[in-house]
């Protein structure tokens, strides 16, 4: 699921799923959804990679940096909510 | 830039802590105000391109949670476009990600599409498509110094880029770092700091390490170059082989501002500040000083200004445009921005209270229609 502020770079889409028969991280999920939108994919991970500082990504409401990172695992079924964080001034 | 004389319009971007405001007057004393564009982005690098019959706007947009990215304008704002992959990207092996855009600079009209660009982590680009995508310059980036530059305040950075005529002789300037020259259109680098203090550190006179906060090349004089330095302000007459002091007549040698006239010889403005512990205008009284015999004097030049600031002026928060007289514009960290249609005799004020000022930039454009808004979350064009 991704904030108002990023749906018009996925086609106005709120939420976006990636087919999955088994478990997949959370960096294969974000490959796969943003696969396509190259542009929201650079808003959520930089060139490297890595997670944005301030954009927190959640499965089954858990924060990953919490968890394994991009290496967390998604059961299928299973829901990654993207959600800017309070930083800010 | 193209001729100044026939515009229809005047053309002021402002970047902002909080986003970019459009400000357009048909001769630079009233103005009218459009924006936020980009709202809740900072918006540290504008580049303003009329070459080629057309007037394209470049801003390094950056946002605290989405990251940095470069749009483009062909419409005076109307629309923005970036590339879908982003105009500059660290590639693979570099192993490092982009930050913050600090300069964006179309170069000479003999070299129409080529763009260049500053950034943090320090690092210079090049662009021949007209700012859409840039390269980044290997020499400068592989350079064995690199492990042994800082950061300022504002991070790690080049922040200025001056391309000599031929194209062949390019300086940059970082903080922290210094100045370095390149005889080769970028192939290689060296620095050039003789005469430049970096008083902070345990060797004053280093080969390299001086936070340099700006430098502009005279226009008319060749290997002649200005420099506003973390104290101290300075003139090489030789390339950058050499740097003498030319602070003596103003108030402080403090500041982030260096701006040079784009036709005359000897002509340069600063804004000076109190100190570097003391980032403030002298006694809290803001003024720009220009110099026409290229730092020998200094007039002060606050007609127009407010009787007490207290807020400083960034680096890129200031900028000449190509006119004549050439108008000279600035914006403040208190978000006032001033502008002056006589090489700062007399200014106006063309905003107050916006977020910070980081950049303004100025041009005459050959179209009035300014207007619309845009966000980080705006649809992108390949």
């Amino acid at each position: 699921m991704l904030p108002s502020v990023l749906q018009p770079l996925a086609g106005g889409q709120s939420l976006l799923t990636a087919p999955a028969e088994t478990a997949v991280t959370v960096e294969g999920v974000l490959d796969a959804v943003t696969g396509e939108y190259p542009a929201l994919s650079r808003r959520l991970r930089d060139e490297t990679g890595a997670v944005r500082r301030y954009v927190n990504i959640y499965v089954n409401g858990n924060e990953i940096r919490r968890l394994q990172g991009l290496a967390t695992e998604v059961a299928p079924g299973g829901e990654v909510l993207i959600i800017q964080s309070v930083a800010g001034g | 830039m193209g001729g100044m004389s026939t515009a229809e319009s005047y053309l002021l971007a402002i970047g902002t802590k909080k986003g970019l405001w459009l400000a357009t007057s048909p001769d630079r004393k009233e103005w009218s105000l459009s924006g936020p564009h980009f709202l809740m982005s900072e918006v540290p690098s504008i580049g303003i391109d009329t070459r080629g019959g057309r007037t394209r706007i470049l801003v390094g947009v950056r946002s605290e949670h989405w990251g940095p990215t470069v749009f483009h304008s062909d419409d005076l704002g109307e629309t923005w476009n970036e590339p879908e992959h982003g105009a500059i990207r660290f590639p693979e092996d570099a192993d490092a990600a982009l930050e913050r855009v600090w300069q964006i600079h179309p170069d000479a009209d003999s070299r129409p599409g080529v763009v260049w660009a500053g950034c943090e982590p320090i690092s210079v680009w090049k662009s021949t498509d007209g700012g859409e995508h840039f390269e980044l310059n290997r020499g400068l980036w592989d350079h064995p110094h690199r492990g042994e530059w800082g950061a300022g305040y504002g991070g790690a950075a080049a922040h200025s880029i001056v391309i000599d005529p031929s194209g062949e002789k390019v300086h940059v300037a970082m903080s922290t770092g210094g100045v370095y020259r390149s005889l080769d259109g970028g192939s290689s680098w060296e620095p050039r700091n003789n005469g430049i203090s970096a008083y902070f550190m345990p060797d004053p006179n280093p080969e390299f390490g001086q936070c340099v906060h700006k430098i502009a090349a005279d226009a008319a004089v060749d290997g002649r170059l200005y420099a506003q330095n973390h104290h101290g302000v300075y003139r090489s007459d030789d390339g950058a082989e050499s740097w003498e002091s030319i602070a003596d007549g103003l108030p402080a040698d403090f500041g982030f501002v260096m701006l040079t006239h784009p036709r005359r010889a000897g002509t340069a403005w600063v804004i000076p500040l109190k100190a570097d512990g003391e980032r403030i205008p002298p006694e809290g009284k803001l003024a720009v000083h220009r110099t026409d015999d290229a730092g020998a004097t200094w007039k002060r030049l606050d007609d127009g200004l407010p009787a007490a600031e207290f807020n400083s002026v960034l680096r890129d928060a200031a900028c000449v445009d190509a006119a004549e007289p050439a108008g000279v514009y600035f914006g403040t960290r208190g978000g006032t921005v001033y502008a002056s249609a006589d090489e700062g005799e007399h200014f106006s004020e063309v905003a107050s209270h916006l977020p910070d000022v980081l950049c303004v930039r100025a041009s005459a454009v050959s179209a009035a229609g300014v207007a619309g808004s845009a966000s980080l979350g705006a649809a992108v064009n390949a």
